[in-house]
């Protein structure tokens, strides 16, 4: 910390006008990089910024930005959750048999959700009350909750050709996808409790300093059993959003490695690992460029082997360009 | 600028910083100030929090680079400024409050870090364990060059890192709050090797706000206020008064403030603690706190009194012990419970585990009673926040621009104010202290005071635990000392006597028993 003059007025007003342009440079993020990624697929593939294409960017990476939102909850706290690829993947199982029943079908969403908050509650009471650390915690449940994906359909893929929630997948309203609206509400309803509720000023403050937290009075046990909680819910969400748009699902194959693309969008929103700073509108940007890059690479016809290489390399070299611009900030 | 260069025509200053300015954007933090330091000689620099100190010693140390028109002479020669790396060559040493060793290494490999001794481009050991050996020796310590750091105590610690220092030829060492967390012990040690080092002609800066250390250490004092230069003086002309309106260029008659009443027999019992005990350290401590009245705990650092208050608040769990609040029992398993039975708690360590740093002002401010706020659907209430906020500001006179800027922003006083005004919004009964004053400038330790004195006017039972002893006999009506965990006396002031520091010591020492 700088040993910063205070007194006078005119200084504190200058310090006060620095800090808010800092803090909506802050807030502004990612969008920069997301906005010359698009010009540059644009320039070269003038396919890239149609109406169609950008629905099929947006419908793509809903159900990573569903899952990021949960993801940033924990990261908020200093946590992690790498169990939301296997939560989904039971959960869009769970789905998918519940909607084979009779009459009954469409209970296969609230099933989903259920089957994700279930899961994320394991998750949050181990965290919480056993106090394990949460990478461990998760990454257990990381391989266990796919094993149950895997137990409930015997191994092999469900389908339902006759969904009855397949509007969810494949259906819009006004030309837009239910896929984005459902993520923009997830967003919208994210932001609301993050920003403008009590407990979303708890989750800042136990990522912000746990201890300090405790002794101003918080129940931080609480408030991490809640965010796991939320993740898993919105992990179930997004299994139910799958199940929807494949008509099927399968234990073994469907979410892997979808927490790594959640990670990778919240770190890319600018939200700090080490937890307490950080929003949801950067986590929305930060799920927007990664879908723009894997529909971008591929519409400029680059081999599938150097998408990864390349998504890889931008997710590193976004984040470094966004330390250097905070810090250069700072010492302004 | 001309008082600081009082140069004796002999002996040229090993260092001089002349007309050094830094700026941030529009804030002034330097403006033109000057210094001289010669070797062999400990320099004081002294002023609030904020006056520009730090940033005059990140100016030497080469993190920052000063405007143009400063210069850095060292032997009279110009030295390059900006570039930490030249300036450790040059012989510059600074010693952080913040201590920056590894633990699990040892005490040689920790002096070495980065600038280990290489044979045939392996760390040579052997050359490494003597020459720290050799080096831990000239400071004249009790432990091993190959001691875990882990193993030390905090003032040990420091000692390794000015061995540290020495390692690299340093002839300028800093020192920046040096004595904050040691014990008188380790301060008494500290000061021989300083003592040591001047001989050696090593220039020592010092950078503290405790007035005793510099009257013992100090060949001269240099003062900054505001970012700027106020004066010098030497030695012979130190005198307290004098130095407190240099640093708050204004008078601090009523520096300590005690108005309330002491309390008298017929005030009533409002904390009654018996039998506390933690299974570790604390051995069944008994006490009563009344309404109304300052209770100050006092002893060394390590005699549990931190840990007393914290089991007191149910921070930590106790093994045995009982408590009753205005008359009733009540238990406390946890700082929630504690501050809904009406009592709170101002931690020692407001960055560790007072503050949330990235969070406003206003957040801060509210943290506590956060829960009174939610509205329908746990909405929050902002404008009861900002209410707040704005009238703790106005209260405490919390020097910021904003009641959204960072709680991390503001200067250590400010900071202390921000958790003084979360634990008043608790509405509490009974308010523990925790070194309220710690790293706080003077001009805010007065304001704290006089707030201590107003809650004690409100009939608030307090129980302020302080290493300071003129703070201790100046704010406390009663004094309970501690020592290994246990309370080892009380000392009170009777009829027309006041409370002697000297009562206190021994009972803290154990002198007495001897």
């Amino acid at each position: 910390m700088t040993d910063r003059t205070t007194g006078t007025k005119s200084v504190d007003q200058v310090a006060v006008r620095s800090r808010r342009l800092r803090t909506a440079l802050a807030a502004l993020g990612m969008l920069p990089v997301l906005v010359l990624l698009a010009a540059g697929f644009q320039f070269i593939n003038p396919r890239f910024l149609t109406g169609t294409n950008l629905l099929i960017v947006t419908q793509q990476s809903s159900i990573n930005i569903v899952l990021a939102a949960g993801m940033t909850f924990v990261i908020l706290t200093g946590g992690i959750d790498l169990s939301v690829g296997s939560i989904l993947a039971a959960s869009a199982m769970v789905a998918v048999l519940v909607s084979l029943v009779p009459d009954w079908g469409l209970l296969g969403v609230p099933a989903a959700i259920l089957v994700g908050l279930g899961f994320g509650l394991i998750n949050g009471l181990l965290v919480a009350y056993i106090r394990l650390p949460p990478f461990i915690v998760t990454l257990g449940s990381l391989t266990a909750v796919r094993g149950v994906a895997r137990l409930l359909g015997q191994d092999t893929t469900v389908f339902n050709s006759d969904l009855p929630f397949d509007f969810i997948g494949n259906g819009s309203v006004l030309g837009i996808p239910w896929l984005v609206i459902i993520a923009l509400s997830v967003v919208v309803l994210s932001w609301l409790v993050l920003k403008r509720t009590v407990l979303g000023t708890w989750i800042y403050a136990v990522g912000g300093n746990a201890e300090a937290a405790r002794l101003t009075g918080i129940k931080v046990p609480l408030v991490l059993l809640f965010v796991y909680g939320v993740s898993g819910l919105l992990a179930g969400l997004g299994g139910a959003m799958s199940a929807a748009r494949l008509y099927a699902a399968n234990g073994l194959q469907l979410g892997q490695s979808y927490e790594l693309d959640a990670i990778a969008a919240v770190i890319l929103g600018g939200t700090s690992f080490v937890g307490g700073v950080g929003s949801i509108w950067g986590t929305l940007i930060g799920g927007l460029i990664i879908a723009v890059l894997s529909n971008g690479l591929i519409l400029a016809g680059v081999s599938d082997i150097w998408q990864y290489i390349i998504k890889g390399l931008v997710i590193i070299v976004a984040v470094a360009l966004d330390r250097y611009r905070l810090q250069a900030g700072a010492r302004t | 600028m001309s008082a600081a260069v009082r140069t004796p025509a002999a002996r040229q200053p090993v260092l001089e910083m002349r007309h050094i300015s830094k700026t941030f954007g529009a804030i002034r933090a330097l403006q033109d100030v000057s210094l001289s330091v010669h070797a062999g000689e400990l320099h004081a620099l002294m002023g609030e929090n904020g006056a520009g100190k730090s940033t005059l010693m990140k100016v030497l140390s080469g993190a920052y680079r000063p405007d143009p028109g400063g210069e850095i002479l060292i032997d009279g020669a110009p030295a390059a400024t900006g570039d930490p790396i030249k300036a450790r060559a040059a012989g510059i040493a600074v010693i952080y409050q913040e201590l920056s060793l590894a633990p699990n290494l040892t005490v040689a490999q920790n002096i070495f870090l980065g600038n280990e001794p290489r044979r045939f481009g392996v760390v040579d050991r052997d050359q490494c364990n003597r020459r720290a050996a050799e080096i831990v020796g000239r400071l004249g310590v009790s432990f091993s060059a190959r001691a875990l750091v882990s193993s030390l105590s905090l003032g040990e610690r420091q000692l390794v890192e000015i061995a540290r220092a020495l390692s690299t030829n340093a002839r300028i060492i800093v020192m920046d709050e040096p004595t904050t967390s040691l014990t008188s012990r380790e301060t008494d040690r500290l000061f021989e090797v300083i003592a040591t080092l001047k001989a050696q002609g090593i220039a020592i800066i010092y950078i503290s706000h405790r007035m005793e250390e510099v009257y013992q250490l100090a060949d001269r004092v240099s003062v900054l206020r505001d970012s700027g230069y106020v004066g010098t003086l030497d030695r012979a002309d130190l005198n307290a008064s004098r130095l407190v309106s240099m640093m708050v260029g204004r008078d601090l008659s009523a520096f300590y403030k005690k108005d309330h009443r002491p309390p008298d027999e017929k005030r009533a019992v409002a904390l009654s603690v018996r039998g506390m005990s933690d299974g570790r350290l604390l051995k069944n401590c008994s006490f009563d706190l009344h309404h109304g009245e300052v209770l100050a705990l006092a002893g060394l650092v390590g005699s549990g009194r931190t840990e007393l208050a914290r089991l007191i608040f149910g921070a930590d769990k106790r093994s045995a012990g009982t408590m009753q609040l205005d008359g009733k029992p009540v238990t406390v398993g946890s700082p929630r419970e504690a501050l809904d039975a009406g009592i709170a708690y101002l931690t020692e360590d407001r960055k560790e585990l007072g503050l949330f740093l990235d969070m406003s002002i206003s957040d801060n401010i509210s943290m506590g009673v956060l829960a009174g706020d939610a509205r329908a659907g746990g909405f929050r209430d902002f404008t009861a926040a900002d209410r707040r906020a704005a009238k703790a500001i106005a209260d405490l006179s919390i020097r910021t621009g904003s009641a959204q800027a960072n709680a991390g922003s503001l200067s250590g006083g400010n900071q202390q104010k921000v958790l003084l005004a979360r634990l008043l919004e608790t509405e509490p009964k009974v308010v523990i202290l925790d070194e309220p004053t710690r790293g706080v400038d003077v001009g805010a330790k007065s304001e704290i005071y006089r707030l201590i004195d107003n809650l004690a006017n409100k009939g608030i039972a307090i129980l302020m635990i302080s290493s300071e002893l003129p703070e201790v006999i100046g704010v406390a009506d009663r004094v309970l000392v501690m020592r290994d965990g246990a309370i080892a006396g009380e000392v009170t002031a009777s009829e027309g006597e006041p409370l002697r520091q000297e009562a206190i010591m021994e009972l803290a020492t154990g002198a007495s028993q001897r």
